[in-house]
């Protein structure tokens, strides 16, 4: 092998493969037995992360940047002008087990441009993981692309082998995707969806009922929207997403701010990529999945954007004052965790500690609780930090700009450049 | 010498509790204890204070006491079967999560970790039922927050060793953590990494970790004999495809990199600049980094720039 080209080469499907920002590698429950290589139970580990402030998990790259479809929003596209590359199937399988090996990373995600057909791509990424996991006895975490238009054989065969299977819808509709992505469609995107999550059930239920049965993507599935590349409101987004949670049984929806990669005349003319809007839609994605919210509580056709200057949950808050204050000494926890300044952690320890004895404000200060935020929303045994009854606007200003607020760098910058541009 | 030994997988079986005696007032005039700084000699002092129901002033390892002007410490001689009992007599009062919480509080090294622990255990007692969330009292919240801390330093150093492989095919790796950590990473590293020797040493505590294929130890180096440089195996000796490997790592690191969103308050929370000194990919690069010419800028209302011409392979 020539290290100088397998140097270039993963250069290059490395940088390809990077605008993917799912990394998780939680939810495994592959074991290590018979002295093989590596485990992946549980949750997973971040062994690196990059300047951008993201999670290293996951050797991730493409097999391949060649590809026959010319999707607007991607670098690889057939019409760009960019650097090809290719890796062999025993490459990505000596980088994997070589890195493996180090403590770099929890294992191999592993997509491709589509070259030739589907079907032959898929083939190859199959035979990557089979030879990892049988050939090389590699029980480390694997996350395979389901390439859109493959068989349901192969994507069968994939989820063997895989801890999980994802496809990309990228575009949050479908008339973005008729532009944008002409060559895809929606329908080719939920078909291996769909087949996936079929697969995840019937291995369940098989498992219910016979001892040894073979895993199928036992982390189940994910996939990625890109926001800011074309025209969708936050509440088509997170419509979107609720009904892939719901209909799909998705573990995680990955949300993508635009970055601007091409000069295609189809796609707005930005600088800098939205990360305060895709900050908001991961909030919001948190309150739908551990803080008990529904959709159509956060954003509704009257106000379809979500609050650039303030957290989603606050923003509930402020529109719904008359289920406040919430006394947290008796509160059901589902309550107490709706308060603005109060997080998962915070909540389960009040709900417990209170059994001990009353809490005082000066112990939900010590529990972690954000008191600037939560004192216009809570009382302890009737007792309130802050008495006098504000309106929605001055609490919005207080906790803004008041005495100890600390906005987010990201905010202040880039409200900033909001602020300069209008 | 046995990993581990008081990690929650290695807890003895308890049958079912004996009847709780009631717990002895501490009447006599407290004490100032000194032990020989294991963990076996904590348990040992817990023992004596309720023997000679005399609560502690101080408890200290034996060379740290500090002679006070009237004070006389006392020496507890550690006693395993006695540390025993005591540690299995603990569950009578709390659950394992809790008891591993106060092995790992003793593993934190602060300074004060002896009566913390012994705070801790004197109120479970007393309280007659688990005060694990009793977290507005401040001792439990107190442990709640070294276990935490622990746990973290447990985890990044799962995530930060990295193996360096050598001729004869060890992965060797050298860290230097806030706690002392390896009793409590020996298991994650045993159950991964089973197909492969390797050895984890701790610079600041001067001891190490050592798989064989069959098992882990607890091994010792001298102080004289350790390596001073930052990567504790020299050159000559590493595999021969190991500075490729590495070299990899850390295009593969600057590769994954989006420049447009750079946060580097963001990526020194997550890994703050004292690991650096043994992460490969935090090194000085043997070619500086060059970024992938494959994208147009976006110039709004001007030309592409940076347009390269295809190459094909």
């Amino acid at each position: 092998m020539n290290d100088q080209r397998i140097q270039e080469k993963l250069s290059i499907l490395a940088d390809a493969a990077k605008y993917d920002v799912s990394c998780s590698s939680s939810g495994g429950k592959r074991k290590n037995e018979g002295k093989g290589l590596g485990n992946a139970e549980g949750m997973g580990i971040c062994h690196s992360y990059t300047e951008d402030g993201r999670c290293v998990s996951l050797l991730k790259i493409l097999l391949t940047n060649h590809c026959i479809f010319d999707c607007a929003y991607c670098v690889s596209r057939r019409s760009n002008d960019v650097k090809r590359a290719a890796f062999t199937v025993d490459e990505v399988v000596d980088l994997t087990m070589n890195f493996y090996r180090r403590n770099y990373i929890e294992g191999l995600f592993l997509s491709s441009g589509i070259f030739s057909s589907p079907d032959y791509t898929m083939e190859r990424l199959v035979r990557i993981v089979k030879k990892l996991r049988t050939e090389h006895r590699f029980n480390g975490y694997i996350h395979v692309k389901a390439i859109p238009g493959a068989s349901e054989e192969l994507i069968q065969e994939a989820g063997l082998y895989a801890d999980r299977l994802s496809v990309n819808i990228e575009l949050p509709s479908e008339m973005a995707l008729q532009n944008l992505a002409p060559e895809k469609n929606y329908e080719e995107i939920l078909t291996p969806m769909a087949q996936i999550r079929d697969g995840i059930i019937q291995n369940k239920e098989e498992k219910a009922l016979f001892k040894k049965v073979p895993q199928f993507a036992t982390a189940g599935q994910s996939t990625q929207l890109i926001v800011g590349a074309s025209q969708e409101n936050d509440l088509q987004i997170i419509n979107l997403s609720d009904s892939l949670y719901k209909g799909y049984g998705l573990k995680r929806v990955y949300y993508s701010g635009y970055i601007p990669i091409t000069d295609d005349a189809r796609l707005p003319q930005v600088t800098q990529p939205p990360l305060i809007r895709e900050h908001r839609l991961y909030q919001t994605d948190w309150l739908m999945r551990f803080y008990g919210f529904q959709a159509d509580e956060i954003l509704d056709p009257a106000h379809p954007f979500l609050d650039l200057e303030i957290d989603p949950k606050l923003a509930w808050a402020l529109r719904n004052r008359h289920v406040f204050p919430v006394d947290v000494n008796v509160a059901d926890y589902e309550m107490i965790l709706r308060i603005p300044g109060v997080g998962a952690r915070s909540a389960k320890r009040i709900v417990a500690a209170r059994r001990f004895g009353p809490l005082n404000l000066d112990h939900l200060h010590k529990f972690g609780v954000v008191l600037k935020r939560a004192k216009f929303f809570l009382t302890c045994r009737g007792q309130a930090l802050e008495k006098r009854d504000y309106d929605e606007q001055t609490i919005r200003r207080q906790i803004l700009f008041g005495a100890g607020s600390v906005r987010s760098a990201l905010v202040t910058q880039q409200l900033d450049l909001f602020a300069q541009a209008s | 010498m046995a990993v581990s030994r008081f990690s929650a997988s290695a807890s003895p079986a308890t049958g079912t509790p004996a009847a709780r005696r009631p717990v002895p007032q501490l009447t006599n005039q407290p004490l100032d204890y000194a032990y020989d700084g294991t963990f076996e000699g904590l348990l040992t002092v817990l023992f004596a204070v309720y023997d000679r129901k005399a609560a502690p002033n101080s408890i200290q390892p034996l060379g740290a006491v500090q002679g006070g002007l009237f004070a006389q410490p006392v020496e507890i001689s550690t006693d395993e079967a006695t540390a025993a009992r005591v540690w299995k007599g603990l569950l009578q009062y709390m659950d394992k999560d809790a008891r591993t919480r106060l092995f790992h509080t003793f593993l934190s090294e602060q300074p004060d970790r002896e009566l913390i622990i012994f705070r801790y255990a004197d109120l479970s007692m007393r309280a007659g039922r688990d005060i694990s969330e009793h977290y507005a009292d401040d001792n439990v919240r107190r442990v709640q927050r070294l276990a935490q801390q622990m746990y973290r330093e447990k985890h990044r150093m799962e995530a930060f060793v990295r193996f360096e492989k050598t001729q004869d095919g060890l992965f060797h790796a050298t860290i230097e953590p806030d706690f002392d950590v390896l009793p409590l990473i020996a298991a994650h590293f045993t159950k991964r990494y089973a197909d492969q020797r390797w050895l984890i040493y701790d610079r600041r505590r001067h001891y190490g970790l050592y798989y064989d294929l069959h098992r882990t130890d607890i091994v010792q180096f001298d102080a004289d004999t350790t390596p001073q440089r930052s990567t504790a195996v020299s050159a000559t000796v590493l595999d021969e495809r190991e500075p490729l490997f590495q070299v990899l790592w850390q295009a593969y690191f600057d590769h994954v990199n989006i420049p447009e969103r750079k946060n580097l308050k963001l990526h020194r929370r997550h890994m703050p600049l004292r690991y650096w000194k043994y992460l490969s990919e935090k090194q000085p690069r043997v070619q500086p980094f060059q970024p992938i010419q494959n994208k147009r800028p976006v110039q709004p209302g001007g030309p592409a720039l940076g347009a390269t011409s295809a190459e094909t392979q």
